[in-house]
């Protein structure tokens, strides 16, 4: 793509006119709407370790807690006491998004180091038990609400933040990805010994996918706290972090065009269910099923995996190829 | 002459076997030495050895004036060795100029802010890379099949293409792993012009890891011969040929 | 002191569930180099198969429910349910890997570790789904008393069942995995897949029968819990399976004395740490001590190193 930092630009241009009428709209599609956003950072981030990287983590609603927390308690501790300072309340919302990214940022350096010298499924179970150490952490800090959870006074949350976000995790993720330098998350994916062999420190593209998408997720996690005026650690266990792998796996690893697709799509179907459960012409019996997302995510993730692993919206490309025909 | 890579009587134990035991190889600059010997003699794993993936468990190897003991391979990598694998490791979702392209990683000076904020020293760079790899594939005729899935190529040409990948590191010493394995007759022929042709043009140690031994002898100075991980014996083509413990080595007793 | 004996039982009692469900972790993973995600749910379905045999059992083999005497009655139908339970989750164990896992065989391991996620939360939500997600009380399918005449030491009856009946499922593996034909089959898939199929063994007979065995002892585990613990429900398995596959990787992944060794000690250290330090960190040790194994010595105690081959 030439010139992604007019696009970018104009993308962002573009946000900031629809946000201006976001009050006209209906909130139960703005709700949607702001979801959506927040499930692309999340997913589009995850994907940049799990897709490009090839590193399997599954603590990534760790991260996204992290940035929550962090924020929020910037929001409800220290902005009261900046009452009538020069920022504003918009000022500090950004401050308190950023901080939450880069705790998150830190975090992600803090589990990324020690944990990247391990492979495949030991790697995901070493981030899955980070996640919910993270997550412990919280429950058992009742400075920041323990398992009562933390209300946050204000809705900063809009749609030009949200997207704003959004347009910047893609545009990092891609261009990254897409140059000389970032060809070398790739290689760490395909073959790591071939990779060293060919001057690729393989470590430090690990780290640097890990700490990357961590501060996007920290940054999603801030504007999901924003949103929803209340969080509870429960919110950000392991099946939050399956929640997000299955938009990854969904779109497919490596596609960034299709993640976002699938974090659209999984938005979405959660609300189709829930609609489809009241409809009265289904039998209750199978009701219970039908709004059960649970059992239907999984059973999408085993059918995908067995069917599609490449993702639905993959190409038959070189990538699909060595999801496919790798050996054990 | 100063050796370009000395390997000091390294061993290499896994358990109770000992892989490598107590070798001593020397390769002096723009040297093409073939190292042989019956499988499982361990020269894969003088390989692995030379290239940081095992560490030697006594003795040392010094490459350039320095020790390499300890580094991890791309370190290892940077000093200026490059090599090629038995079982052909390309990178499989790249497109053959990518593998290329990845490799040149290396020596690049912009890292991921430039890449963000694509700057005028960013293309540059980037220009510089695709002129690099393009010329490389070039001279190794394969610029024609840049775009294509490096696994769909030909054999004989993923072997090239690993050759012109390992060249784009710039290395110093090239070490080759059995690179004529599963080639015919002709193919092998153009493989020995393709590897001196290397060797001159790019200014080069290669070490040579090969079972066919027409190809061995046809393109290397010198000769070493390892069996149950032993260097048996060390010298010209014709010392090797003529070695009783190198041919009851090869037969049996 | 007598106080610390006492934890030390009921670490050791718990140990003893992780133990069992650890054992078909690391079989599966000896055989298959996979992590069966799903293993914890099967001590799920095996504790609920149980729950719904014991009914039918009783209307067979008619129980003295009278908690004061030992019956002989009453064992055999406790031993009948056990049983019974161990050769349905055998069967799912078996079904699982035949519908999901093995036409995965060939493919990256990310993709049946994805997978095996996938079957996790359907068991957990289908179980839900099935079972109704409120807490089931196991009934009492053995005398709930503890032991006379030890003083102050509190050893109840059903831990010394679980005590017992643990230590002779492992003394049966052991004799299956050393001197069977299975067994030895088993092993050698384990080291090397290929020459095992070139010996002439068929190598989906010995994935499955892995799997029947390890699903087995999971159930198991999950009734003997249950004897102690009655209160069961579809997301019982989710913690006692991330912590067996601790206690595995403890061990040793891919070791079965490890796997018994990580369980026990597990077991024990989550017993302490709940009984001197605090309640609160019950379910962190464990994952504390996967990541400090996992960064110190990543093969446990009793493993063996694996390199790959260049």
């Amino acid at each position: 793509m030439n010139r992604p930092k007019t696009w970018l630009i104009l993308f962002v241009l573009l946000v900031w006119a629809a946000s201006r009428f976001q009050d006209a709209i209906n909130p139960y599609y703005f709700d949607i709407l702001i979801t959506i956003g927040i499930n692309i950072i999340l997913g589009v981030s995850l994907n940049l370790v799990n897709g490009y990287t090839g590193q399997f983590s599954l603590g990534h609603a760790g991260f996204m807690a992290v940035g929550a927390y962090l924020s929020a308690a910037i929001t409800v501790f220290l902005t009261p006491r900046l009452d009538g300072g020069a920022m504003g309340a918009t000022g500090l919302f950004v401050v308190a998004l950023v901080a939450g990214g880069l705790g998150a940022a830190l975090t992600g350096l803090a589990v990324g180091v020690p944990s990247l010298r391990l492979k495949g499924d030991y790697l995901a179970i070493v981030t899955l038990g980070f996640g919910e150490i993270i997550r412990v952490v919280f429950q058992n800090t009742e400075a920041l609400g323990g398992s009562r959870g933390l209300s946050i006074p204000t809705r900063e949350t809009g749609l030009f933040g949200t997207y704003l976000v959004a347009a910047l995790t893609i545009y990092v993720v891609v261009l990254l990805v897409h140059s000389t330098y970032g060809r070398g998350f790739l290689t760490v994916r395909d073959d790591e010994i071939a990779a060293e062999s060919m001057g690729i420190n393989t470590t430090k593209y690990k780290v640097i996918a890990f700490v990357v998408a961590a501060f996007f997720a920290g940054i999603a996690g801030g504007l999901y706290a924003h949103f929803k005026q209340f969080i509870h650690p429960e919110g950000f266990g392991f099946l939050r972090s399956v929640d997000i792998v299955v938009i990854v796996i969904l779109g497919g690893m490596g596609n960034t065009p299709g993640v976002i697709l699938a974090a659209i799509l999984l938005t979405i179907l959660p609300e189709g269910l829930r609609t489809l459960g009241n409809w009265e012409a289904l039998p209750t019996s199978l009701r219970a099923l039908v709004q059960n997302r649970m059992i239907l995510y999984s059973l999408l993730l085993i059918v995908l995996m067995l069917t599609r692993p490449q993702g639905l919206f993959s190409g038959g490309g070189r990538f699909t190829k060595w999801l496919k025909g790798r050996g054990a | 002459m100063k050796a370009l890579l000395e390997i000091q009587d390294c061993t290499v134990q896994f358990g109770g076997l000992k892989a490598v035991a107590e070798l001593n190889l020397a390769i002096r600059e723009r040297e093409l030495v073939g190292l042989i010997g019956p499988n499982g003699a361990g020269k894969t794993t003088v390989f692995n050895l030379i290239t940081g993936v095992y560490q030697p468990t006594a003795g040392d190897i010094w490459f350039d004036g320095k020790s390499v003991v300890g580094r991890r391979p791309y370190q290892i990598t940077a000093r200026g060795i490059a090599r090629t694998f038995q079982n052909i490791r390309l990178f499989a979702s790249l497109s053959v100029f990518d593998n290329v392209r990845a490799a040149c990683n290396l020596h690049l000076r912009n890292g991921v802010s430039h890449a963000l904020w694509r700057g005028e020293s960013f293309h540059r760079e980037e220009q510089e890379v695709e002129a690099m790899a393009e010329e490389l594939l070039a001279i190794f005729h394969l610029d024609h099949l840049r775009d294509a899935e490096c696994t769909s190529l030909p054999y004989g040409d993923q072997r090239r293409l690993e050759i012109v990948r390992a060249l784009a590191t710039k290395p110093k010493l090239l070490l080759l792993d059995e690179p004529a394995a599963g080639m015919n007759p002709t193919e092998k022929q153009e493989l020995m012009r393709l590897i001196r042709f290397t060797q001159e043009k790019f200014e080069l140690a290669v070490l040579l890891v090969e079972h066919d031994m027409r190809v061995v002898m046809g393109i290397c100075e010198r000769i070493a011969v390892l069996d149950y991980g032993v260097k048996i014996a060390e010298g010209t083509p014709e010392e090797i040929r003529n070695n009783r413990r190198v041919i009851e080595a090869y037969l049996g007793e | 002191m007598i106080e610390f004996l006492q934890q030390l039982i009921n670490g050791l009692s718990l140990g003893a569930i992780y133990a069992l469900i650890a054992l078909g972790y690391t079989m599966v993973y000896g055989v298959l180099k996979f992590i069966n995600f799903a293993h914890g749910d099967v001590y799920m379905v095996g504790a609920f198969a149980g729950y719904y045999l014991a009914p039918w059992v009783w209307k067979v083999i008619p129980a003295g429910h009278d908690s004061s005497r030992f019956s002989w009655s009453t064992s055999a139908g406790a031993f009948v349910i056990l049983l019974l339970s161990m050769a349905i989750c055998a069967a799912l164990g078996v079904l699982i890997e035949r519908l999901v896992y093995r036409p995965l065989r060939a493919r990256p391991r990310l993709t049946v570790l994805i997978t095996a996620i996938g079957v996790s939360i359907f068991l957990e939500n289908f179980g839900q789904y099935l079972f109704g997600a409120d807490p089931k009380s196991f009934p009492e399918i053995l005398p709930d008393r503890a032991i006379e005449g030890l003083g102050d030491l509190t050893v109840m009856v059903n831990q010394v069942v679980v005590f017992a009946v643990t230590l002779i499922l492992l003394i049966a593996l052991r004799y299956i995995v050393m001197n069977t034909k299975m067994g030895t089959a088993m092993r050698a898939l384990s080291y090397n897949p290929a020459a095992a199929s070139l010996m002439g063994i068929n190598n989906n007979v010995i994935i499955a029968f892995t799997f029947g065995l390890g699903s087995a002892l999971a159930a198991a585990a999950g009734i003997l819990n249950a004897i102690n613990y009655p209160s069961i429900d579809p997301l019982m398995g989710i913690l006692p399976g991330i912590k067996a596959f601790v206690a595995a990787v403890l061990g040793g992944i891919g070791n079965l004395g490890g796997a018994v060794l990580g369980g026990l000690i597990l077991g024990v250290l989550e017993t302490l740490v709940v009984g001197y330090v605090s309640p609160m960190y019950r379910d962190a040790i464990a994952f504390a001590v996967l990541i400090l194994i996992l960064l110190f010595k990543p093969n446990g105690l009793l493993g063996r190193a694996e390199k790959e081959k260049v």
